[in-house]
């Protein structure tokens, strides 16, 4: 009835600025001034490596961090300014052999062109880590940033009026994961040649048009980026309501979720696969991870005392779109098992205090959850799909070819 | 008296989808994988050169319908390749092609903010235009520019990614943890931009980068390109690698500065150039012939005669004569996605000339691609390469070189054990570099200071 016993958990962590409390950065151990440095970056992921953590995403946005969920908010007490999500995941790809790296892009604004090459190119620097988190954005002033269409102002998300451009977004993102994997596969593996019989390059008979026409756009391909190394390249998404469940069954291999406890988790992973059934995908592999905010401490009043400081320092107390967990680092290994067996693969946590907290997961809850034999001890495959249990998969229209 | 000597400026250009890259040469290696960008950059930066620079391209070539396969054939993201190199060298600059077309301003100024913060000041943007629907098919936004709409929009663009660059100061980010105030502006980033192009307003999220705004490039020869570039650019690739056209088209660039209230050294020029080294001038004179045959292949001779007749010359011998039927003038060109065709505005004249030209000469079509293409730059032993090089600095037809070698990765190899300590040691070339930023290497001051010298002037 519950997951196996033998049946890895996956673990992932969330990079956002210094934490995810807003007062994280006010944290001694917290690196504020060095948020906008390479550096920064590669300690962070080169101690979520040193964990043995699947991978590691990066938050991205198209404007500045905001405590509220449609517009600016005009603080200057918490951190604000990002850089680039792919950009930085490139930079940090060469100095890492082993985690994936999954940044963020906000599809409603950019060009799944781009981000396809993009992200093909993030899996040969990075040797076949790559992943993207696809994200939906219907925030006014962002969409004021590009001046190309106007969102309508959502005072809720559960109007009709609301749920009805919701849908409308993430039935683009659908649209726009759908032309970045036909352009992965827009080139067959063997399409390179290099026949210098009759001086051909490619069999451009490899290279396929990927034709897409949609209602939101047209994309002709193929892509100028052969195949990556993957063949496809993870793509996840974080999803809170049903119209964002039906993206990540229809088009995710990873989605994150944010259920409070195990009877939610139950029902959410019930809601995705149902979805998933509804969109013939029922069989295809799909992780469902839980999305958790740690603070973590060897004594739970230290744990709870921390939160404390820091929701005093920023004015109010703290509580993000999932369940904030406080404790040791055994009773997030509890929870973790106990969330799993209601259907999770992985979990995905977001470090309260990055300096803090990251180095609590990979040094106490890692040889925690090795300890009770339900993580690896080393990284056992070279690519993320690898690390995820997941085949390569075989080239679309490769596979049409030899139908 | 004479006058100081100039230092020359070098960059090396990883070339791609042209025939100049041979990848039928057994040491040519992949053109795709990591490695081998990291081995050329790692080279550029032993050998002390300025920047490395990227091409770009939006849409696979076609010729007379079909993908075009003669030629290496895909490459990676500009800006994805770029920030990986920023991890494996120190100093060279990262400059890379990316197109005011199918971009916008926010989405651009934030990586390439993001790559000067992630290199620690050694980015570069070269501003293409393109208008063609055949690369907007490949875009959501899908649609295209009226043609003489592109200077136009360029312009427009790197004038509003300019205000989101400069939307943010510098000293905005206190993070002082002990009172709680990170940011000391809450209108940081804060721009409106209201235009023929571009109507936006909001906040810039990335701040001010080591550079402030990443080097500027632009490529272009026509007399509106040529405008740009003094309006805008810091530095301007140009195709003129030989002396007198070299010379011609740096005084005319240099000349238009002035208009702008720039001065003579606020431009350089950078002309791209392939060379071909042997151990003597003879050698290399052998190996660069080889090198062309190697580049002009049969089919390939063919396909570039096509160029220029517009037609389907398939059934042609290359080594054979020249077509006697005349060039197709239609608006469809065989060619898609090519920029090139555009050299050739009176296809029938250039028909006369080439028929006359092959008759002279007694050439076949093969012969006749590989005597009227771009001939290597430079061919020589180090030494001839190293004066040759110096010389054309010195007598201003050109600020320095953008080499592009014609194998990948190694191609650059030696150049840098070879040539480079020439130069090095007639004292034109660096032999370390005097700073941490592109700008530095370029002798270009930083945009803040250069902002605070036009409010002293």
């Amino acid at each position: 009835m519950s997951t196996t016993p033998s049946s890895p958990l996956h673990l992932a962590v969330a990079l956002d600025g210094t934490g995810w409390h807003p007062a994280s950065w006010r944290d001694p151990v917290a690196r504020p001034r060095d948020l906008f440095t390479a550096g920064y970056w590669a300690d962070l992921v080169a101690e979520a490596e040193r964990g043995l953590l699947d991978f590691v995403t990066f938050e991205d946005g198209l404007g500045l961090q905001s405590t509220h969920r449609l517009q600016p908010d005009g603080r200057t007490d918490q951190v604000r300014g990002r850089l680039d999500a792919v950009l930085l995941a490139a930079r940090i790809a060469p100095l890492t052999r082993h985690i994936g790296l999954v940044p963020t892009t906000v599809v409603t604004h950019t060009e799944p062109f781009h981000i396809s090459k993009a992200i093909a190119t993030l899996d040969y620097v990075s040797t076949g880590r790559a992943g993207l988190r696809v994200r939906v954005t219907a925030r006014p002033n962002e969409a004021a940033h590009f001046g190309r269409r106007t969102i309508p102002r959502l005072d809720d998300y559960e109007s009709p009026a609301a749920r009805e451009v919701l849908t409308g977004l993430f039935d683009e993102a659908a649209d726009y994961v759908e032309v970045v994997r036909r352009l992965w596969d827009s080139w067959e593996d063997d399409a390179e040649i290099r026949d210098t019989a009759t001086g051909r390059f490619i069999d451009r008979d490899k290279l396929h048009y990927i034709d897409f026409e949609g209602r939101h756009f047209n994309v002709k391909g193929p892509s100028i980026t052969p195949r990556p190394p993957q063949g496809q390249p993870l793509v996840s998404a974080l999803a809170h309501r049903t119209v964002a469940y039906r993206l990540v069954a229809r088009q995710a291999d990873i989605g994150y979720v944010t259920p409070h406890d195990p009877g939610e988790a139950h029902s959410i992973v019930a809601e995705i696969r149902a979805e998933q059934e509804a969109a013939g995908r029922a069989g295809r592999p799909l992780h469902i991870f839980g999305d958790l905010v740690v603070f973590l401490d060897d004594d739970p009043a230290a744990a709870t005392a921390r939160r404390e400081r820091l929701d005093a320092l920023a004015g109010y107390p703290y509580a993000g779109d999932a369940r904030v967990f406080t404790g040791t680092p055994a009773q997030l290994a509890d929870l973790l098992q106990e969330l799993r067996s209601a259907g999770l693969s992985g979990f995905r946590l977001r470090p309260a205090v990055l300096g803090h907290d990251l180095p609590a997961i990979t040094r106490e809850l890692v040889p925690e959850l090795q300890r009770r034999g339900v993580f690896r001890r080393a990284y056992e495959a070279d690519t993320l799909r690898g690390l995820l249990g997941l085949a390569r998969p075989a080239n679309r229209y490769a596979a049409t070819a030899t139908a | 008296m004479s006058k100081p000597l100039k230092q020359i400026h070098l960059a090396a250009h990883f070339p791609g989808v042209n025939n100049t890259t041979v990848w039928s040469d057994p040491e040519a290696g992949s053109h795709i994988e990591f490695s081998s960008f990291a081995h050329f950059a790692r080279t550029a930066e032993r050998a002390k050169f300025d920047f490395l620079f990227l091409a770009e391209g939006l849409r696979l070539r076609e010729q007379g319908g079909k993908i075009y396969d003669l030629d290496v054939v895909g490459r990676p993201d500009t800006f994805t390749v770029l920030a990986a190199l920023a991890a494996v060298t120190e100093h060279l600059g990262l400059t890379g092609t990316i197109n005011s077309t199918f971009n916008e301003p926010y989405e651009v100024a934030r990586q390439f903010a993001s790559l000067d913060h992630l290199s620690g000041g050694r980015s570069a943007w070269n501003v293409v235009t393109s208008w063609d629907a055949f690369t907007g098919e490949n875009f959501r936004r899908g649609g295209f520019l009226p043609q003489e709409e592109r200077y136009s929009r360029a312009k427009e663009f790197l004038a509003t990614a300019g205000e989101l660059f400069d939307s943010w100061r510098g000293d905005e980010i206190l993070a002082d943890q002990a009172d709680g105030t990170f940011l000391r502006d809450a209108k940081a980033g804060s721009f409106v931009h209201s235009g023929r192009h571009f109507d936006i307003e909001g906040q810039f999220d990335v701040p001010r980068s080591p550079q402030g705004r990443p080097v500027i490039f632009q490529a272009g020869d026509s007399d509106e390109g040529r405008e740009f570039a003094a309006s805008s650019a810091d530095a301007i690739f140009s195709r003129y690698a030989t002396l007198q056209d070299g010379q011609a088209f740096y005084t005319d660039v240099k000349n238009r500065l002035a208009a702008y209230g720039r001065r003579h050294d606020q431009l350089l020029i950078l002309p791209a150039a392939t060379f071909v080294l042997g151990d003597t001038d003879a050698e290399a004179e052998e190996l660069a012939k080889e090198v062309r045959r190697q580049q002009v292949s049969g089919a390939t001779a063919i396909k570039h005669l096509e160029f220029v007749w517009n037609r389907d010359l398939s059934s042609y011998d290359p080594d054979g004569s020249l077509p006697d039927v005349d060039p197709d003038v239609g608006e469809d060109h065989i060619a898609r996605g090519r920029a090139q065709v555009r050299m050739y505005r009176d296809p029938l004249a250039t028909a006369r000339e080439w028929r006359e030209l092959a008759a002279a000469n007694n050439w076949s079509i093969r012969d006749l691609i590989i005597e009227t293409g771009n001939r290597q730059s430079f061919i020589g032993s180090p030494a001839t390469v190293a004066k040759t090089i110096n010389d054309f600095v010195q007598a201003d037809a050109s600020d320095g070189f953008i080499l592009v070698p014609h194998i990948t990765p190694g191609g650059l190899d030696g150049f840098a054990d070879k040539v480079v300590p020439l130069l090095q040691e007639q004292g034109v070339f660096r032999t370390e570099y005097e700073g941490p930023t592109l700008r530095d290497h370029l002798g270009l001051a930083h945009p803040d200071d250069a902002r605070d010298e036009r409010v002293a002037s």
